[in-house]
């Protein structure tokens, strides 16, 4: 079966929902985008990610300095023709800096959070309605929960840098591991969250009425449980999203990210915060993109999951 | 309940034995070096011999079994001693640490205090705030205050608080000179001055954690209470004429707070963990300063008793957790 | 010999005499910020700048250096030389005479045997002393009498001002530690903790990582001093942080290792609050050329190992167009400013020591074009220079930090301009200087092409500096990793030159062998790169008077002189 809720649970990328190929017999992706549409929060956050989108990808190919280039005669300049955003310390161009950075950071949030909660859901309802699974799972969430971070990741990287480079090349390796990394270390709390609605969820009249007419398990999870797990899911990727933007930056300062000349949103704002007072508008920016980007995900989140609800679709 | 509390308690001990001695290989296996805060002008004959004071020269199984009996023997022991004046641990090595070369407890027993008053007042506060937040938002859904506690909440969750901190620090503490920039570890209070200028220096931390707390959990109980006020219970909890306020805050809220006691079940132990980043940039100097400095100077011993207290935390609260869950849904039933 | 200095250091003590209104504790508190904080208050246990610091307030060397370099008495009496007869004529053994009425802070006399059995702590074989090499080559060290100390080593040692000079080699009081040597030093939790000084201060709380207080010591020897009645050394924070609470909030008085870039010191200085200020010592940032193959097609145990010359590096026309081609100026008013000096040297100083060589302060982007060329490696398709299918494509790695990841920006732009490609690498500094045979990343191992850090030496004597380049150093699987030539420099007209070194007494001829050496490193090999002379830079208030700040010994090496000034 052709599930819609699989498809919005890799969220962020709403902005597809409606080139999907709409299944005939119900239409359900068209009555869904009726109602998306009339959200007015989640529209303007919709028309806001496919502009930072469009910035970060069609941009590099209108505004072609290159991120890396240096001209140190040009550095720590404000807003101007040349440079419209300014440059750092270095005359790198902001602008240019902030595309190239938004590209990685956009690909990494994305990414990783979705590696996360595909993990996190899966383990969650499967401990949740899987009472055999229920043990094993959970200890091993609390193994992952208690396991220092930092020693993990710098373990990872040393392990599976060169390797993965070779067979990937340099970025794509790099860009693996670090989705991998941050996926495999954050998928936790949703876990827990998605097990415990569904402890209370499979003890419902309703589970129990679809179970006694013999509704096969794979139906059972994808029609019942997961469509009713869905909000606390989407509280998870908005803040996922946000999560694992500013990890990645957190990545870098350790020597464990992309090569350093390479710019992302938040090692932009890490980088800046000791020249706040000189120079803001180098914090402001980079801050600003994370924020937005991770405001117009909540909205496009809400909008989804009011438009996926039944009971309050076409009121 | 009991018994399924108790099988818990018992499958714990295992569990965390096997968590420590994962964590163990963990440190063991990842790269550094103890001794990278050497300057580069120790030679390296010299490097060897202080990594054989440090008992680095055994193997690893040796030391972590080690590690075992100072941590579930020799401290317990210590402690009896402490308490009632006896001597049985009298010549027995305690869990040292490599940096400072002192007991491991001693260090942790100095950071909880500072930790505990900012980091656990933060979220206290977060929680405090979090919650009723939540509910209006989802009550009022799409109205003013859910969308100013919308916004204020996402731009509070996505930027981060080395960012928020340094924000505070300039306006609060240089350009208006309101709140002291530096976190003073040893202040005591005595009277009602010593009192005000604690609050004072609590202020900017408390402010930046709670912040970022609230954001989180506000954004899992709106969610959670939208999910639920459309239920067909509220209807018919209403038609029976029960009184909003009961309605909602019964009913309603009780069966929105499991994903809310989840999050903050997994946030407690995170407490005692302590905030490194908010403790760097106010110079709080926790227990979250203490693990970041051991885990870069791979101090071994003081990294592996704070994660090993922290498991200690997370199983026992998602252990109270799952019991919470029983009794806010008693459909949940566990055997 | 050294009569210089014993001349200098006894001038510069005359200078140093009290200033007249002194009175012991009458400034009151002096506030300290180290963002990197303290761990232990023995400096035997822990070989970091930052306990040395802490420590030296309290634990005292029998001499010491000043700003310049030059040696002064603490404890002892005079500076031992062969003029005065403290140094035995054939080098093996020297006298200290020790000062007169010097008590420890608990009111006992200092005596020769707190001497000695300093020494016998620190040379203890299961004590794991991190100072054990200021007490290389001494066989004995006896109390002559109670105010004279005889150190006596096992070969002539042309330069003896090692054991218990600096405040890396304090003297800690026997009574207090005589039950920590050996395996139990870690033990002793209250003593490493709390050690007993004859210093100008005495500590009265100590929270590892954390915080110490100190108040002014009653027993120093000098009644006046020192002005302040107690001392608070805070840690915790970043650089900015900590120069921001000296120069922005005032709450703080010193600030130490504020390495910031310069327009953010300057940003901050213009509150008017306090000045950042620099002290040279001997700390070189440079790069290191790895002449031997880091290929990873190379079976592990191969890499990075004399076995396998490196492709193209090997090459000196490419190493002396790499060192060409940087402006060294310009990385130093970008990342350094007052802190920093563009240098061709890696031994920056003592005078007799460093190398007029200036050769390199000059950028010559054209002249390292046109020696490429010459050398037959033409500019491919790409921009990017080849000779026999084999392009110069760099593997460039330093710690974590931010003027260096700057630096390394800066330099791989100049690197493309003469046509050599370079890829950038971090690698956190924990890993990168720990020397975990196991991991890949570590300087030693050096599985790069080029590297960069920073380095010095401790004491006036760079002869251990240079003779870390000989062949037999080089890391490999043979020594753990553990060599300190990691560029894998082997020349054996270095290595006579090293050996003839240890032979030679005369401290003109020394100088000049050990401008030999430096320059046979550098601007005759390009072995290393040398690119700054770096300070350490401190922010100090306004209010602060008497501010010696020193790169050859601890910064609070003359704290029992500070005062505060009216601003």
């Amino acid at each position: 079966m052709n599930d819609p809720l699989s498809a919005a649970n890799a969220a962020g990328l709403p902005s597809e929902l409606p080139d999907e190929p709409t299944t005939p017999p119900r239409s359900q992706w068209r009555d869904i985008w009726r109602q998306f549409r009339n959200h007015h929060g989640a529209m303007i956050a919709l028309v806001l990610f496919v502009s930072i989108l469009l910035f970060v990808l069609i941009g590099p190919l209108l505004w072609t300095i290159e991120p890396t280039y240096v001209d140190i005669r040009a550095r720590n300049q404000g807003f101007s023709w040349a440079h419209p955003l300014g440059t750092d310390q270095l005359g790198r161009d902001m602008l240019a800096r902030l595309m190239a950075g938004g590209r990685v950071s956009l690909a990494v949030g994305l990414t990783a959070m979705s590696i996360a909660l595909t993990l996190g859901s899966l383990i969650g309802i499967l401990s949740g309605y899987f009472r055999g699974l229920d043990a094993p799972l959970m200890r091993l969430t609390e193994l992952f929960l208690a396991l220092p971070l930092l020693p993990l990741l710098l373990l990872m990287v040393t392990l599976f840098r060169e390797p993965l480079g070779k067979a990937l090349g340099p970025a794509g390796g790099i860009f693996l591991l670090i989705v991998s990394a941050i996926g495999v270390t954050s998928w936790m709390q949703t876990a827990r969250i998605v097990r415990g609605e569904v402890l209370g969820l499979k003890e419902r009249e309703f589970m129990l009425a679809a179970k006694s007419i013999g509704t096969p398990i794979h139906r059972m999870v994808l029609r019942h449980v997961l469509p009713n797990v869905l909000s606390p899911i989407m509280v998870a990727a908005t803040l996922g999203i946000a999560t694992a933007i500013i990890t990645e930056s957190a990545l870098s300062f350790l020597g464990l990210g992309f090569p350093p000349d390479f710019p992302t949103w938040g090692r932009l704002l890490y980088d800046a915060v000791d020249q706040m007072q000189q120079f803001p508008w180098r914090v402001v920016l980079p801050g600003l993109c994370i924020s937005l980007t991770v405001l117009s995900v909540n909205y496009i989140g809400d909008g989804l999951r009011d438009a996926m609800d039944p009971r309050i679709r076409g009121r | 309940m009991l018994t399924f509390a108790l099988r818990r308690l018992l499958l714990a001990i295992p569990t965390l034995i096997f968590i420590s001695l994962v964590i163990f290989l963990l440190l063991e296996a990842s790269p550094g070096d103890p001794l990278a805060d050497v300057p580069l002008t120790v030679p390296p004959e010299v490097k060897e011999r202080m990594r054989e004071a440090l008992g680095l020269g055994e193997p690893w199984h040796i030391r972590y079994a080690l590690w075992l009996k100072q941590f579930f023997w020799v401290e317990p022991l210590h402690w009896f001693d402490q308490i009632f004046g006896t001597s049985f641990s009298q010549g027995m090595q305690r869990v040292i640490s490599f940096q400072s070369r002192s007991p491991v407890f001693d260090v942790i027993a100095e950071r909880v205090p500072q930790t505990l008053t900012v980091v656990g007042m933060s979220y206290l506060i977060g929680v405090l705030i979090a919650i009723p937040i939540g509910i209006i938002s989802a009550y009022r859904q799409y109205s003013w205050f859910d969308q100013i506690g919308t916004f204020i909440s996402m731009v509070g969750f996505s930027l981060p608080t080395f960012f928020t901190g340094v924000v505070l620090i300039i306006i609060f503490g240089i350009k208006l000179q309101w709140f002291p920039s530096i976190y003073d570890t040893t202040h005591r209070v005595t009277d009602w001055d010593s009192f005000v200028q604690q609050i004072r220096q609590m202020v900017m931390p408390v402010t930046v954690l709670a912040l970022y707390n609230a954001a989180q959990i506000s954004r899992f109980m709106r969610a959670s209470m939208l999910d639920n006020l459309r239920q067909d219970y509220v209807r018919t909890a209403r038609a029976k004429g029960l009184a909003e306020r009961v309605v909602v805050l019964k009913h309603v809220l009780r069966n929105s707070l499991i994903p809310v006691v989840t999050v903050i079940a997994l946030g407690l132990p995170a407490v005692f963990g302590g905030a490194i980043v908010t403790e760097q940039v106010f110079k709080v100097n926790g227990l979250g300063q203490l693990l970041i400095l051991a885990i870069h100077g791979n101090d071994i011993p003081m990294v592996m008793t704070l994660t090993f207290i922290f498991a200690i935390l997370i199983v026992g609260f998602t252990l109270i957790a799952d019991l919470l869950y029983g009794i806010l849904d008693p459909r949940i039933r566990y055997e | 010999m050294r009569l210089k200095f014993l001349m200098l250091g006894a001038a510069s003590a005359a200078l140093m005499a009290p200033v007249a209104h002194a009175e012991r504790g009458s400034d009151g508190q002096l506030n300290i910020i180290m963002w990197q904080a303290p761990s232990t208050m023995n400096i035997y246990l822990s070989g970091g700048t930052k306990e040395l610091i802490a420590s030296s307030a309290v634990l005292e060397p029998l001499a010491g250096s000043m700003p310049d370099g030059t040696l002064f008495p603490r404890l002892a009496s005079e500076i031992p030389t062969l003029e005065n007869g403290g140094i035995a004529e054939d080098l093996k053994s020297v006298t200290w005479k020790l000062r007169e009425g010097v008590k420890w802070s608990d009111g006992t006399p200092f005596t020769a045997d707190d001497v000695v059995f300093s020494a016998q702590y620190c040379m203890d074989p299961t004590g794991g002393c991190a100072q054990l090499a200021k007490f290389e080559g001494v066989e004995k060290v006896e109390a002559v009498d109670p105010l004279t100390v005889k150190i006596s080593f096992a070969a002539p040692q042309p330069d003896p001002y090692s054991a218990f000079v600096g405040s890396q080699a304090p003297v800690i009081q026997k009574a207090q530690f005589e039950a920590c040597i050996g395996e139990k030093a870690p033990t002793c939790t209250e003593q490493n903790f709390g050690p007993i000084g004859t210093g100008p201060f005495k500590v009265t709380s100590f929270k590892t990582n954390d915080v110490i207080t100190f108040e002014a010591n009653p027993e120093y020897r000098d009644a006046s001093k020192p002005a302040f009645a107690s001392l608070t050394m805070k840690g915790g924070g970043d650089a900015a942080a900590a120069a921001r609470s000296v120069l922005e909030t005032g709450e703080f008085d010193y600030a130490w290792n504020t390495q910031l870039a310069p327009d953010v010191i300057s940003g901050m200085e213009a509150a008017g609050k306090g000045k950042v200020q620099a002290a040279f010592g001997s700390l070189v940032e440079r790069i290191h050329v790895n002449l031997t193959n880091a290929s990873s097609d190379l079976p592990e145990g191969e890499r990075s190992t004399t076995a396998h010359p490196h492709p193209f590096l090997t090459d000196i026309a490419v190493r002396k167009a790499l060192s060409m081609a940087i402006d060294r100026a310009l990385l130093v008013e970008i990342g350094y400013g007052p802190a920093g000096q563009p240098t061709c040297n890696y031994v920056p100083a003592p005078a007799a020591w460093a190398s007029d060589n200036t050769d390199c302060l000059q950028q010559d982007i054209e002249g390292a074009k046109k020696l490429l060329d010459e050398a037959g490696w033409t500019v491919g398709g790409d921009g990017i220079r080849e000779k026999d299918g084999q392009r110069l494509s760099l593997l460039y790695q330093t710690s974590v930090n931010a003027v260096r990841q700057d630096f390394q920006a800066l330099i791989k732009q100049w690197w493309q301009e003469i046509g050599v490609e370079t890829e950038l690498k971090t690698v956190d500094a924990s890993v990168f200087f720990g020397g975990d045979a196991g991991s890949p990343d570590t300087f030693q191992k050096f599985y790069a092409d080029v590297e960069m850090y920073a380095n010095n030496f401790e004491g006036g004597n760079p002869a251990p500096y240079l003779a870390k380049f000989t062949c037999d150093k080089a890391p490999g699987p043979d020594n753990q990793w553990q060599g300190e030539n990691v560029s894998r420099y082997c020349d054996p007209e270095f290595d006579k030159l090293v050996a003839q070194m240890a032979t030679i007494v005369d401290p003109a001829e020394r100088g000049k062998l050990g401008q030999k050496l430096n320059e046979m490193l550098t601007k005759e090999s390009y072995a290393i790169i040398p690119l700054v002379y770096r300070g350490t830079a401190s922010a100090v208030s306004n209010t602060l008077g008497n501010v010696q700040i020193n790169g050859w010994d601890s910064e609070l090496w003359n704290v029992a002189d500070w005062t505060r000034t009216a601003q």
